[in-house]
């Protein structure tokens, strides 16, 4: 697809669009109605966002427009428009998770990323679609509208955070944050030619965002370019009480590492992220992206994660059996849409959870549900944790040489919608690159790296447990010495 | 291993969920298809390896035990499909 210029406010950055605004010649209401509008223009095609919020956004914008003239501080995201995926709830505005169980769902307060975005100055927007509660890849498991992919409406944008990297890159919100458990930002940003960052698990606080599975759920930030995705997680970093797997760490000033140096940075290269099923396409691009690195300064060389291949089967072993302890909580007591005329309490649960739940969320319950269960708990759910110990062990013995690892975010570059949706087994293995990852918990990055025949592709670096700053940095020098970040969907 | 419909029934009714004859076979052709890919796992020799439930170093996260506001019931109700005097509300479960 042709692609142009999407001339908007969005395209600015951070600092310029700060000077403005304290320059006067900008305002936040100007920022918000950009964003509003672009939606109303927008999102028919897209369905990228399942709530709106315009009065409580032009609200905001009317307060942060007074403290504006008022003078005084101003915080970190000052007058951003931002979508946030319904899966983190929000204090009197809808959340789904992108199920009928939630259709009705208001929130008593906010997830803690989220105020911290609020602390930040951002202004809310709206909230994304997504695959229900998260489990999917494709965004068609949502209960209310597939997204479509900005770059072609034919295809998917990835997901489950799919209406988060749809709306960046179709210039809905300045940024949005998504979650990712198994790649659920970074494939998306992939497939849609944004930047997406899945942080060290425990970096940013999971209270209030909706559990799928909790030893793999992170929080993270999809945006235009890598300096946004820094300022954005310098926003929602750091210790909550309120989370008992919240890391306990000092948080480093993730925007001055930005140096564009790369001079002497060692990069290891996994010959399985390159091998069979990665389209030759994709496997170019990153080439590519290797060489770019070299003229930088940096240097790579092939390495091995041996246990790469068993990633995907101990994933969902894992992921399915924490879902399906997780959303046992959707009974249909203390929230939700409760099935009508239950003829008793047990009946009540079973239909509520029946009529509630969609296809996949059920498959994985079940999935999950059988691996937990008496006689099989050995053979399937501890084997896959002694399988997640091998794999986090590949990723530690390369970073005893490496300072990172790269390659591709996903195979391939989005397909088409309806295209896998019969084989849930073969929507799995898109998230081969991204899972082993997750399992380990490490930081990572997708950036876009250029075109696979007018498709976005994306290139993932991984770094060091809670060493966010050199992922950054790199992805920031490579950003800099190219211009594929720069290029916008015609959206025709 | 292989999962029959009589398997897929037992699972669903551990995990609460009432299923049509049509989604039981296609969960357990779906669900026989995932184990059957998931048996891979066994190519890889464990014996020894000890288990990863978490990637971070966490043993238990202690506080203080003193009082902390708490939300008021009104709040905590907001969302109920059902209530009464303050509870939540489901139907009768002696007779």
């Amino acid at each position: 697809m042709k692609e142009e210029p999407v001339l908007s406010l969005f395209d600015l950055r951070l600092s310029d669009v700060h000077d403005r605004l304290a320059r006067k010649e900008l305002s936040v209401s100007e920022l918000t109605e950009t964003s509003l509008k672009r939606i109303a223009e927008t999102d028919g095609k897209i369905g990228a966002f399942l709530t709106l919020d315009e009065e409580g956004a032009r609200q905001t914008a009317k307060a942060l427009d007074e403290q504006l003239a008022a003078g005084g501080e101003r915080g970190l995201l000052f007058g951003l428009p931002a979508g946030i995926k319904d899966n983190m709830v929000t204090e009197g505005l809808r959340t789904t998770c992108a199920s009928r169980f939630l259709d009705n769902h208001i929130p008593i307060y906010d997830a803690t990323a989220v105020r911290k975005l609020r602390s930040a100055q951002a202004v809310t927007v709206g909230k994304l679609n997504m695959d229900e509660f998260a489990m999917g890849g494709s965004n068609e498991n949502s209960a209310y509208q597939p997204v479509r992919n900005p770059w072609d409406l034919s295809r998917v944008p990835g997901g489950s955070s799919g209406g988060s990297a749809a709306a960046v890159a179709a210039g809905q919100a300045y940024f949005t944050l998504g979650s990712d458990t198994g790649g659920s930002i970074r494939q998306p940003a992939a497939y849609c030619g944004v930047v997406g960052l899945k942080p060290t698990y425990g970096l940013v606080s999971r209270f209030g965002l909706v559990a799928f599975a909790s030893s793999l759920d992170q929080i993270g930030p999809v945006t235009k370019n890598v300096e946004d995705a820094a300022f954005v997680l310098q926003a929602i970093a750091g210790h909550d009480p309120m989370d008992s797997t919240s890391a306990d760490v000092d948080i480093p000033d993730y925007t001055a590492a930005l140096s564009g140096d790369v001079r002497g940075l060692r990069i290891g290269v996994p010959k399985e992220y390159l091998g069979q099923g990665v389209d030759p396409r994709v496997k170019e691009r990153v080439l590519e992206a290797l060489g770019q690195f070299e003229s930088l300064g940096a240097a790579w060389e092939e390495v091995s994660l041996p246990h790469t291949e068993y990633a995907v089967a101990a994933y969902y072993l894992l992921a399915s059996s924490e879902a399906s302890s997780n959303l046992a909580r959707f009974d249909g007591v203390r929230y939700g849409v409760r099935a009508e005329n239950p003829d008793n309490l047990m009946d009540l649960y079973r239909r509520s959870r029946s009529e509630g739940f969609g296809p996949e969320v059920k498959r994985r319950i079940m999935l999950g549900t059988y691996a937990l269960s008496s006689g099989y708990y050995d053979a399937y759910y501890l084997k896959a944790q002694k399988v997640r110990t091998l794999i986090k062990r590949d990723f530690d013995q390369a970073f005893e040489k490496y300072d990172l690892i790269v390659g591709p975010t996903a195979p391939t570059p989005a397909f088409k919608l309806g295209e896998q949706v019969g084989d849930p087994l073969q929507m799995y293995m898109n998230d081969i690159l991204t899972i082993p990852v997750s399992l380990a918990g490490v930081p990572a990055i997708s950036v876009p790296c250029g075109f696979a025949d007018g498709l976005p592709v994306g290139l993932q670096i991984i770094g060091k447990p809670f060493d966010e700053t050199t992922v950054l940095r790199a992805a920031h020098a490579y950003e800099s010495a190219t211009d594929h970040h720069t290029r916008r969907p015609a959206l025709s | 291993m292989s999962i029959s419909a009589k398997d897929v029934e037992h699972v669903a009714d551990l995990a609460r969920l009432d299923l049509s004859d049509e989604e039981k076979d296609r969960f357990a052709g779906q669900l026989n298809a995932i184990l059957k890919y998931a048996e891979k796992l066994n190519e890889l020799d464990t014996d020894g390896v000890e288990p990863t439930s978490h990637v971070l170093p966490l043993a238990n996260v202690m506080r203080e035990d003193e009082v902390r506001p708490s939300w008021p019931i009104e709040k905590v109700l907001a969302n109920a499909p059902d209530e009464e005097d303050g509870q939540f509300k489901v139907p009768a479960v002696l007779e």
